[in-house]
């Protein structure tokens, strides 16, 4: 008897029906949409008979073009799912003053804002800025793919594994309730017993995998792939930032895969890294986890600081301004981002000597991005700028990311920081440089990109509302919380006493509201733009008379990206090549080299995830089956060595035969 | 094949915009690779970090100076010095294009590095019998979680290794394989070089308190 | 199919660029180096050479450091020109990050502790 217990402990763990949340009437709501959605959806794959071609075009591809797309898709999917979060703490925030609790209580608001944390950065402005780099850094370098295809794959995979993981944590048992860099030891097994500070852990380890890679990835593409002719000065300015972008990626990520593990051991193994005894040091996760944090939020910013370069020089019509010194200040940034973490912790202790250094540096720091700015505003300086929905994004993000990384400099003066550290100062701090400059960013790129990777572009209407929206929103949101951060509210209250603040966070509410606006525009843009696409098709495929390679090709480009490789001879190459009449090539076509599809992508993740979901709850049978397979599938995949083939030349010549001929030497007013 | 297409069409004819024919990508899965171990290098980066702030907790348990055989530490280091050099020999040898004489110092170095983990199990098992267990203080969840990483991606070598084994026994010397031997290699001399500020750093300082 | 496929990137090959060259020499000179520098060390401690704890741990430090530059160098062939100089710019460059990680860590948890443990230090 006692041996069939311990077998179904060994299988199920600490799964059981409880860890069902069925008492909890709003998540009960949201599983019952997420469900008919769910199965909406499934329902109407199946029927289209889609799942053949979503599996061998999309799910398989080793094509940084289509990982790309998946990468945005994943994002936009997350994004609705962190401002849900969003708008239910706005909601708790504006009405739960002195007698009134509210509707949340505060174990779930904590989980809620820990989620929202973990999904903002992790899976959506991270797949964002990933996603925007796997599309267009091969296309701006001449090449045909990047360094690794099928790891790329692989990458993507992990990176919606640790989602899945994440979103489960919702539906089956609970998320931690820490806040989203998870201090022990709240998080130690003493306090945090149950699976949710296992959810957070699991969830990021695996996605840390996908991230590692893919910067070792594009660090190797930019070095090793360039077109002939393209020396590192004169790389368009957003692969610059890329390649400093995954740099960053490869150096910090590490230590949040060391830190995490650390943390697991504690609470797996009974260790004591961060123990409040025999000898553990809940400082030092603070500490470890911060030379991680701080060089991941300049993983955020760089690539939208390179997207909004390009966007400010094709929309002036002039080329950049001061490129070497911008290229010179994201490597001083890339440098200096590894000398500033204390001062997310000025408060924890170190003393007046280590504060005053990191309060240095980290004003230090915020020169080059000001230098940055300058530039943006010299290059927009007597050009012929045309205000277009990537225009508008690029000039909300100017001001607002001012503001915030003045607020910033603020926060930098450790007696300052005293008085605001974990104050809503904080809060509305970083949300005014992730918004005004990561998110603006990634909506200013995709409208830019958008034609590119579709053919047609999108619709200016639906840009413009979401893009005012947005902004109004934005300022609603947020700038009440400088105020009541000054004030002294602390962050991650669900309650208040004091009635005198309320107007402040109703507010805020409403700017929230704005902003839920704002994103049904974004996304009904993508609708309205598909219905009206034959009006607003780009037939060029350089339909903003682009200055970089990536707009020499179609509209979406072809598989190969390039029928032959570019040869480059000055920064700006395609508008280069534009002012030498260049012309596309009509014959002559060779066979290009290609790598295969692959499903050991999907399949290693797919283990992947259910070893993290053995893990989180103590199913040691399935954890190691699925461990072993992981290793299996793994060593497996390296026996294959037939990994490409060729697409005929006459393959090739039709393709290219399609594009319509005076693309080169059109150039559009 | 005509060639006004592989040339720059228009009256500047100087510029060539296109590299005509199949343009040759160099390979970059040996700078990747080294990537990967730079990324490896600043785990244990962390890892060392933590084990220093942590080594002087020693929670009123046994120290260092308390548990560390330096006699069996010294053996281990020797296996995994030796282990670096039959590698190397196995280079030399894939260098001659020896299909042979690549297994054969590849597998001997594969034994070294099984000597390896055996010592170090057994030390591990020695010390937790001892009630010196990961459990016990700080110092010692930062050592044991150190040293076992090291040991860890050792025993994931030996996996790699002898999947090499199988796969050049199989398919011969070819390019895909002698980047696979380069990149092992690259990864085995990576550990020795952990292990010189694992038994400088851990060990000998560590006896010495 | 697969002969093909795996030939052709043989011939690749021959275009490629230098993959580092190992000799036997270079081999034994690392290694005759490494074990003296292992050696040395491990009997400063084992016999208790010198008096003075902070002596022997500098001695054994610097000797770490040149074993592993020997690695760097006879075994795992580092110079300043393979893969464009990238591998030794990145090399640098994590060496660099590992000091301030490692030295910054101590640094900051020396202070920390200092003054949210007192008792303890």
């Amino acid at each position: 008897m006692s041996e069939q217990f311990d077998l179904t402990k060994l299988i199920f763990g600490r799964l059981s029906l409880e860890s069902i949340p069925y008492h909890d009437p709003i998540i009960i709501a949201t599983f019952l949409m997420v469900a008919v959605g769910g199965i909406a959806l499934l329902v109407a794959v199946t029927r289209a008979k889609l799942w053949g071609y979503l599996w061998r075009e999309w799910f398989t591809s080793i094509d940084h073009k289509r990982i790309g797309v998946m990468y945005m898709i994943l994002g936009v999917v997350m994004m609705l799912r962190g401002f849900a979060d969003a708008i239910m703490m706005r909601i708790q925030q504006a009405i739960a003053f002195g007698d009134s609790m509210g509707y949340l209580p505060p174990d779930h608001y904590d989980q809620i804002f820990t989620a929202h944390g973990v999904i903002m950065i992790f899976f959506v402005a991270m797949p964002f800025v990933v996603g925007l780099m796997n599309y267009i850094v091969p296309l701006q370098i001449g090449a045909r793919d990047v360094a690794f295809p099928f790891l790329n794959n692989f990458s993507f995979w992990m990176t919606a594994s640790g989602a899945v993981l994440i979103m489960m944590s919702l539906f089956v048992g609970e998320f931690a309730k820490s806040g989203w860099l998870a201090y022990p030891p709240l998080t130690g097994i003493m306090q945090s017993p149950g699976v949710g500070v296992d959810y957070y852990i699991w969830a990021l380890q695996i996605a840390g995998v996908g991230t590692l890679l893919s910067g070792v990835n594009f660090v190797v593409t930019i070095v090793k792939m360039r077109a002939p002719g393209m020396s590192l000065m004169k790389m368009p300015i957003f692969t610059w930032t890329a390649l400093c972008t995954n740099i960053l990626i490869v150096a910090a990520f590490p230590i949040l895969t060391a830190v995490l593990t650390l943390l697991s051991l504690d609470r797996y193994l009974d260790m004591n890294f961060f123990t409040n005894d025999l000898g553990g040091n809940a400082m030092m996760y603070v500490n470890l986890i911060w030379i991680w944090g701080h060089p991941e939020v300049y993983i955020l910013i760089l690539p939208l600081f390179g997207v909004f370069s390009e966007i400010v020089a094709t929309y002036s019509g002039k080329r950049l301004f001061g490129y070497s010194s911008m290229v010179y200040a994201t490597v001083v940034i890339t440098i200096l981002s590894y000398l500033v973490w204390l001062h997310h912790f000025f408060t924890m202790g170190s003393g007046a000597t280590v504060n005053s250094f990191f309060g240095i540096t980290t004003m230090i720091i915020s020169i080059p991005t000001g230098a940055k700015v300058f530039n943006w505003l010299f290059t927009m300086y007597r050009g012929r700028i045309r205000f277009d929905v990537p225009m508008l994004w690029t000039v909300g993000f100017m001001v607002t990311f001012v503001i915030g990384g003045m607020t910033g400099v603020l926060l930098a003066v450790p007696p300052a920081d005293f008085v605001l550290h974990n104050s809503l100062f904080l809060i509305a701090h970083f949300h005014n440089v992730i918004i005004g400059g990561v998110l603006f960013g990634v909506f200013a790129a995709i409208a830019y990109w958008y034609p590119k990777m579709t053919g047609y572009k999108l619709d200016e209407f639906w840009g413009k509302m979401s893009f005012w929206f947005w902004l109004v929103g934005f300022y609603l949101a947020f700038m009440p919380l400088y105020v009541l951060g000054l004030m002294g509210v602390t962050r991650r209250m669900s309650h208040f006493d004091d009635p005198s603040l309320q107007i402040w966070f109703q507010i805020a509410l409403l700017g929230a509201i704005l902003i839920g606006i704002g994103i049904f525009c974004f996304l009904f843009q993508f609708y309205a733009s598909y219905r009206k696409r034959d009006q607003l098709r780009d037939e060029t495929g350089d339909p903003w008379d682009g200055r970089t390679l990536e707009w020499s090709t179609t509209s979406p480009p072809p598989k190969y990206n390039f029928a032959f490789t570019p040869r480059v001879h000055d920064n700006d190459a395609w508008w280069q090549m534009k002012s030498h009449d260049y012309q596309h090539p009509k014959d002559g076509f060779v066979p290009i080299h290609m790598p295969k599809n692959t499903a050991a992508g999907i399949v290693i993740a797919g283990i992947s995830t259910v070893l993290g979901f053995a893990l989180i709850w103590h199913m040691w049978l399935i954890a190691g089956l699925s461990f072993v397979g992981l290793i299996g599938a793994t060593v497996a995949h390296t026996f294959n060595y037939k990994r490409d083939y060729y697409i005929p030349a006459e393959e090739v010549a039709l393709v290219e035969a399609q594009r319509s001929n005076d693309s080169g030497s059109e150039v559009l007013a | 094949m005509s060639h006004s297409a592989t040339m720059n069409a228009g009256e500047t004819g100087k510029l060539e915009f296109l590299v005509p024919g199949e343009h040759h990508v160099p390979n970059g899965t040996l700078l990747g690779f080294w990537m990967y171990l730079m990324s490896d290098c600043l785990i244990f980066a962390a890892l060392f970090a933590t084990y220093g702030v942590l080594s002087q907790s020693f929670a009123g348990g046994p120290t260092g100076g308390d548990l560390f055989d330096l006699q069996l530490v010294a053996l281990n280091t020797a296996f995994l010095l030796f282990s670096s050099i039959t590698y190397g020999f196995a280079m030399l040898q894939m260098q001659q294009n020896k299909k042979m004489g690549t297994l054969v110092w590849l597998a001997i170095t594969g034994l070294l590095g099984a000597a390896f983990l055996g010592v170090e199990l057994y030390e591990f098992y020695h010390m937790i019998h001892q009630g010196a267990g990961p459990q016990r203080s700080a110092f010692l969840s930062s050592f044991f979680t150190l040293v076992g990483t090291h040991g860890l991606h050792v025993t994931f070598g030996l996996i790699w290794l002898i999947t090499l084994l199988v796969q050049v026994n199989k398919h011969g010397l070819i390019a895909a394989n002698r980047r696979r031997l380069f990149c092992l290699s690259m990864f085995w001399h990576f550990l020795d070089v952990i292990w010189i500020g694992v038994f400088t750093f851990v060990y000998l300082m560590g006896s010495m308190t | 199919m697969s002969e093909h496929s795996l030939h052709d990137t043989n011939h690749h090959d021959h275009h490629e660029e230098e993959a580092p060259h190992a000799s036997f020499s270079g081999y034994m000179i690392g290694f005759l180096a490494s074990v003296f520098l292992t050696a040395i060390p491990f009997v400063l401690v084992m016999g208790d050479v010198f008096s003075s704890d902070g002596v022997t741990s500098l001695i054994i430090l610097a000797f770490a450091a040149v074993q592993i530059v020997v690695h760097m160098v006879y075994f795992l062939h580092m110079n300043f020109h393979s893969e464009g100089g990238w591998n030794m710019l990145s090399l640098l460059f994590t060496a660099v990050l590992l000091f301030i990680t490692l030295f910054g860590s101590l640094w900051v948890m020396y202070n920390m502790n200092v003054n949210m443990m007192p008792g303890m230090m």
